[in-house]
């Protein structure tokens, strides 16, 4: 059982990189990459599938298309309005209130399928941080069961971390 | 951007971080006269709410008047602030990354103001919640035909999606701040904004790609809301409003002074927290030759303006232009011409924009020329519509002018504030642009 988290802390890039492959390598499979900023490497190395925030975002955008329409012809329908023979459906000035709502409903959607994602997965039972994550260290969270502490320790020593914590139930 | 390879990582944390330190002595002496000017700004409208929508100097036939030209002035200068943020993401523009965050500020609380004004407009302004969309107590809905209510739309989502777009990408940052705080107070508050931000690789990888769907969002919203603003005008049958040409014409003038209002902005806060390193002079070369085209695409429609008038052979729409240069508002009309055309041709020079204080002069002109600009489409298309038997001449009352004033400081008092508590520079950000740290030189960036 991943019971026990190790976090190791680098200076470099490169360094982070290779400890990483070295880990998968090993046969590592929850394994947390802290950076400061968002970086290609990273997400190579670690391969993770495409966000399913895009999932969010159409389905929020055509939430908000479909509310557009609903609310402009229905209501337009629920109290006709005749004026001098124009259509009570008229869609071209209808259009500016579909397309907002569908900015809007879909931005929101984004936003939870933001929040929901970031948060959700607890892919290890121990949440390890560092504040120099936010600065300029990288960090690497293993979660293995007691058994293999060690040896995530040395992988993470030989490829140049500078200091190693270890916490677990 | 040779010039930024001093910086590291840490520094740009320092850096940015250092700007919220305690309120000196300089931000005090401007915060305190700004919220005075507001409580003037307050003083004006309760007295116009008490007397009527007289003391606005609103007389038949002009009963739009300085209050919809500051609330057009304003949405116009919150565009900018997205195109830099969104669309100069979405093309990669790296001379955005230092300036993006306070224009997206600026782009919020120039919303925030612009929002003001409908309602102080309103005869009874307490009654502003009826442009909502919900069904009064006769079960009759609003008119969705109606171009202001897709202005409470437009201007409502605009105001939303920015807001989401400005936290959002704060957020990183404010998880840095958190984590360099000591005082109790502050950790928890930038805890709570943070939203738990870690920066792990599985929260950037979402964070990246709702980042690029917002901006995606935020780029045609950014050409409708300026679009749907020139339809209050263009869907009127009134010559100098009744044209096609006015939701182009907006957009580009909304950019522009937008980016007036950013040159005016930055100068001083790079000057007063010492930000040569970050807000660089390649930063206001880029912004200054999108000044150029602004300008240019303004001036152009100024032109097709009269042309059409004159070429339509409608003596209406010809005599609201002639009278607009030559009529008792013509030294209005002067003005704009003399701030958004003439003035920034200097700008076609290299050393003109790339000297601070030649920008700054000629970004409050900017400033000056397009607020005139709104003034004359709203005010002097009034003034002279069809039938000369009712053509009449506006005087802008001080209370007007006291609103007004009071609306710059509005917007002030919310950008002091924001620069002394968020990341005025985005920290993350900039620290895609400076070399990766690498053990191994040779390594690729």
């Amino acid at each position: 059982m991943n019971n026990q988290g190790v976090l190791g802390i680098f200076s470099y890039l490169d360094l982070t990189i290779n400890a990483v492959r070295k880990l998968k390598e090993e046969g590592f499979k929850t394994i947390r990459v802290f950076s400061p900023l968002p970086n290609h490497e990273i997400e190579g190395v670690m391969d993770e599938p495409e966000s399913v925030v895009r999932f969010f975002t159409l389905f929020g955008a055509m939430l908000g298309a479909s509310c557009g329409v609903g609310f402009t012809v229905l209501t337009s329908m629920d109290w006709p309005l005749p004026v001098s023979a124009k259509p009570i459906v008229s869609i071209p000035p209808f259009i500016v209130i579909i397309f907002e709502l569908t900015i809007l409903i879909g931005a929101l959607s984004t936003l939870i399928g933001l929040l929901v994602n970031s948060r959700l997965r607890k892919n290890a039972p121990i949440d390890m941080y560092d504040p120099r994550f936010s600065e300029d260290k990288f960090g690497i969270m293993v979660a293995c069961d007691k058994g293999n502490v060690e040896k995530v320790q040395d992988i993470l020593n030989s490829h140049g971390a500078e200091e190693i914590k270890v916490d677990g139930i | 951007m040779s010039q930024q390879t001093s910086l590291t990582y840490a520094k740009v944390n320092e850096d940015v971080i250092r700007m919220l330190d305690k309120p000196t002595v300089k931000w005090l002496a401007l915060f305190v006269p700004t919220l005075g000017i507001v409580g003037f700004g307050l003083f004006c409208f309760l007295y116009q709410v008490y007397t009527g929508l007289g003391a606005a100097g609103y007389r038949h036939p002009v009963y739009w008047g300085v209050y919809i030209t500051d609330f057009v002035f304003w949405v116009g200068i919150a565009h900018s602030g997205t195109l830099i943020s969104a669309v100069l993401y979405l093309f990669r523009a790296s001379f955005r990354l230092s300036i993006y965050r306070i224009s997206e500020a600026m782009t919020v609380f120039a919303v925030l103001t612009a929002g003001l004004f409908p309602i102080i407009h309103l005869g009874r302004p307490w009654f502003f919640y009826w442009l909502f969309p919900y069904p009064n107590q006769r079960e009759l809905w609003i008119n969705f035909k109606s171009p202001l209510v897709w202005d409470v739309f437009a201007v409502s989502t605009y105001l939303t999606v920015s807001s989401v777009f400005f936290f959002v990408g704060m957020i990183p940052d404010i998880a840095a701040i958190r984590d360099r705080v000591t005082e109790k107070p502050r950790k928890i508050i930038y805890s709570i904004l943070s939203l738990g931000w870690k920066g792990s690789n599985w929260e950037w990888l979402h964070y990246t790609r709702a980042y690029l769907f917002f901006a995606a969002f935020a780029t045609p919203l950014v050409l409708s809301v300026h679009s749907v603003v020139s339809w209050d005008f263009a869907m009127a049958n009134l010559p100098g409003w009744h044209t096609t040409i006015f939701a182009p014409y907006f957009v580009a003038g909304a950019i522009f002074s937008g980016l007036g209002m950013v040159i005016t902005l930055t100068v001083p806060i790079r000057k007063i927290f010492s930000l040569e390193e970050y807000i660089t002079l390649d930063n206001y070369d880029g912004l200054a030759k999108l000044v150029i085209v602004t300008s240019l695409i303004v001036g152009y429609a100024y032109g097709v303006e009269f042309f059409m008038a004159w070429y339509s052979s409608n003596p209406a729409e010809w005599g609201q232009f002639y009278y607009r240069a030559t009529g008792e508002y013509a030294l209005f009309y002067w003005i704009m011409i003399f701030c958004n055309v003439l003035i920034p041709i200097p700008l076609w020079f290299k050393s003109v924009r790339r000297n601070i204080k030649a920008l700054f002069i000629i970004s409050i002109f900017i400033n000056i020329g397009m607020w005139f600009e709104r003034f004359n489409i709203i005010v002097i298309s009034l003034s002279r519509g069809f039938d000369p038997a009712s053509w009449g001449i506006y005087k802008v009352s001080w209370v007007e002018m006291g609103i007004t004033l009071g609306s710059f400081a509005w917007f002030f008092m919310f950008f002091l504030i924001f620069i002394k508590t968020l990341p005025a520079v985005s920290i993350a950000e900039m620290k895609e642009i400076l070399p990766v740290p690498r053990k191994e030189a040779n390594g690729h960036e």
